[in-house]
């Protein structure tokens, strides 16, 4: 088992022609990926890759039953994919795209609510079942199918986790980067619910950053939630400069959460083991799975 | 981005958001004269700086408790202060610790107070919708008032779909004590503020205080806006708005080739790709007992003119006594395009402190052997603990080589 990604899962790509678009269907493909086709408006009925292109995601789902979208738009058009793909019940949809603005994505959660659909990002490097399927823009090489789980709110943080897992001989289960954005799809409390019930995934690891509240609400989930895995965390940022501030509004709704120390203290609190630093997350996390 | 106060206020004028009637001014004789056409028998002072917390903040050399915002009585009191004010730092909570220019000041008419209410609107990531807040009770406290006091903030989430109606807007306004007349005013502003925050993709509108005047006029006495970033490409006119004089060392540099560059007072010069990855560096550094003398993100998308110049960023910055470069390579970025930059970079200016690389993933290999071929003496590092390890090493060198030249120049010895 794994989670959200496998073998049998078909992947079609938004914005397949373009430059970016072409270099990770390639590289999908490479891998053994299933991709099944593209999207790119005014382009139907072409070819690219070897793969059938269509006008829109509805054409693509219905020619070849996709049941994952990764979307490579432009950030001016990158909310009007996502909706499209909403509106065609894509399952999943990985949003790479960043520098996204946050007004199009408020959009975007709305036209989420009361659908079956998951949103990966945007803003995020993808997901990756190690063997099964690599959708997004993770470096495969350093990926060893295995044990861990891991969820990532950084980028490249990410495969600093995924190497030193790969290091240690845990290897992982599914790598999850859900996207550095404030507003965002899934978030740490719904990738580990998944993680928490699936069978290969011994333990999780979390990389977080300074700024918002889902670390908190990670470790409130954690407390409501008791599991026997091992959770390991490491929040980026803790000697960061402070950056300027504006107005009050920010610390109003933020209640005294967002900074290093308030995220860690509340992770230890739910029990979760801390990487103090970015070098030891592989081996935190083999450490508390030796000692049971 | 941000902007002045005196910028967010034209802006609410053309929207209609009252505001006391003001201008502008960046010489003591611009404020008078300003000051001289608005009638009225007082005026406030205010000065013009990118941060919060002005009225209590000080200016390195006047006396205590003259703050950035303050009251003039009289033309003298305008030039008094306006001279004060002007080519000087403000050190508030929000700034630098060394505070920040003064170039402009506002001076506007003073207006009787009576009470003073706090509105505030920004994108809530919990709710993940455009969020109203307000309290009955603003002013300078507003932060200590919402710890204290939690259950007198009022929070209202927008749904995007619905937008903010009359309807929810008196609802919301009913809470706040105002009478009827001013219960209109109110309820128009704050859709106002809606109308703005999606018109101009506004990441954060500020009125501390809206005030009740004596008159019983309700105005807004203070304006804060920031926009988003990522949508200022459908926004001219706003970009038009940015003060460039506001960002630090390097940093308007760094932001005209899309680099995100923090200064910090430390020695090892770091450089990083994705902003976790930066965070993680300087983390790194810090943990081993080193001082990062930045934080320095290249975005995933640099092409390696880009990088070379975040590099020579990093070389021009006197306090640098040898450089980290910590990139995993993966999606569009490969190691072999920092191998390029840091090639570039050496063949413009050979480097003069050592340089600490740590590539992996996506084309690392490669990369690495580009660089050997190519001359410039790298240290390479095989991960970012053996990496920081390196880097901390080699500035305390360099800093020792330093000293001992300085004391061979002070005795006068040549070698």
């Amino acid at each position: 088992m794994a989670v959200l990604v496998d073998a049998h899962t078909k992947v079609i790509c938004q914005g397949i022609t373009g430059q970016q678009g072409t270099f990770y269907t390639e590289q999908a493909l490479a891998s053994g990926t299933q991709m099944v086709g593209g999207v790119r408006p005014g382009k139907g009925g072409a070819r690219h890759l070897g793969l059938p292109v269509f006008d829109t995601v509805k054409d693509a789902v219905d020619a070849t039953g996709a049941d994952a979208s990764v979307i490579f738009v432009p950030p001016a058009h990158a909310a009007h994919a996502m909706h499209e793909a909403i509106d065609a019940g894509m399952p999943l949809i990985v949003c790479v795209t960043e520098r996204i603005p946050v007004l199009d994505i408020v959009g975007v959660k709305r036209a989420l609510e009361s659908t079956n659909t998951r949103l990966l990002g945007p803003n995020c490097p993808g997901i990756i079942t190690p063997d099964e399927c690599r959708i997004g823009i993770m470096p495969q090489e350093i990926f060893r199918r295995g044990r861990i789980g891991i969820i990532s709110r950084t980028g490249t943080l990410t495969y600093e986790a995924v190497e030193q897992t790969t290091r240690v001989n845990l290897g992982q289960s599914t790598c999850i980067g859900i996207g550095a954005d404030p507003i965002q799809g899934m978030t740490f409390c719904d990738c580990l619910a998944l993680f928490m019930d699936d069978d290969e995934t011994e333990g999780v690891i979390l990389i977080g950053e300074i700024g918002g509240e889902a670390e908190e609400e990670a470790a409130d989930y954690l407390k409501a939630n008791h599991s026997d895995k091992p959770v390991v965390a490491y929040v980026a940022g803790r000697f960061a400069p402070p950056g300027r501030r504006m107005g009050h509004a920010g610390a109003i709704i933020q209640h005294g959460t967002g900074g290093a120390k308030a995220k860690l203290e509340a992770l230890r609190d739910a029990g979760v083991h801390i990487a103090e630093s970015p070098v030891t997350i592989g081996t935190t996390m083999a450490q508390a799975l030796a000692r049971g | 981005m941000h902007i002045h106060e005196f910028q967010a206020k034209q802006l609410f004028a053309k929207y209609g958001i009252p505001i006391p009637k003001g201008e502008v001014a960046s010489t003591v004789d611009e404020a008078v004269e300003i000051a001289r056409k608005i009638d009225g028998s007082g005026w406030v002072v205010k000065a013009q700086i990118h941060a919060g917390g002005r009225r209590a903040g000080h200016f390195e050399d006047a006396p205590q408790g003259e703050g950035g915002v303050r009251i003039a009585k009289s033309v003298a009191d305008i030039e008094k202060h306006a001279g004060q004010m002007l080519g000087h730092a403000l050190i508030t909570t929000q700034t630098r610790p060394s505070g920040s220019d003064v170039e402009r000041v506002y001076v506007e008419q003073a207006c009787d107070v009576q009470r003073e209410l706090y509105l505030g609107m920004l994108v809530d990531r919990h709710s993940s919708r455009v969020t109203l807040i307000a309290s009955a009770a603003g002013g300078v406290n507003i932060e200590s008032i919402a710890e204290k006091d939690p259950e007198s903030i009022i929070k209202l989430a927008i749904d995007p779909l619905e937008g903010l109606g009359e309807e929810a807007a008196q609802s919301l306004v009913s809470k706040l004590a105002l009478d009827e007349d001013q219960a209109s005013v109110a309820t128009t502003v704050i859709q106002t503020m809606y109308e703005m925050f999606i018109a101009l993709d506004t990441s954060l509108i500020e009125i501390n205080p809206l005030a009740i005047t004596a008159a019983g006029e309700v105005i807004a006495l203070d304006a804060t806006l920031t926009f988003d970033d990522n949508a200022l490409f459908r926004h001219q006119d706003i970009q038009a708005l940015r003060d460039q004089a506001e960002l630090n060392f390097g940093e308007l540099e760094a932001a005209q080739h899309g680099i995100n560059y923090v200064k910090l007072d430390g020695n090892i010069g770091c450089l990083a790709s994705g902003a976790g990855t930066a965070l993680a560096t300087v983390d790194a550094i810090h943990l081993l007992g080193g001082e990062p003398a930045n934080f320095l993100d290249v975005p995933p998308v640099a092409q390696v003119g880009r990088v070379k110049e975040a590099l020579r960023l990093l070389l021009s910055d006197p306090g640098v006594a040898s450089i980290l470069v910590n990139v995993f390579g993966g999606g569009i970025m490969r190691c072999d395009t920092i191998a390029d930059a840091i090639i570039m970079a050496n063949r413009e200016t050979p480097l003069k402190v050592p340089l600490v690389a740590r590539l992996a993933g996506t084309n690392a290999t490669f990369a690495i052997r580009r660089l050997k071929d190519a001359g410039p003496r790298i240290i390479f590092a095989t991960d970012l603990a053996d990496a920081a390890d390196k880097a901390i090493k080699a500035a305390n060198q360099t800093t020792q080589i330093q000293r001992r030249s300085w004391w061979q120049r002070v005795r006068g010895v040549s070698g």
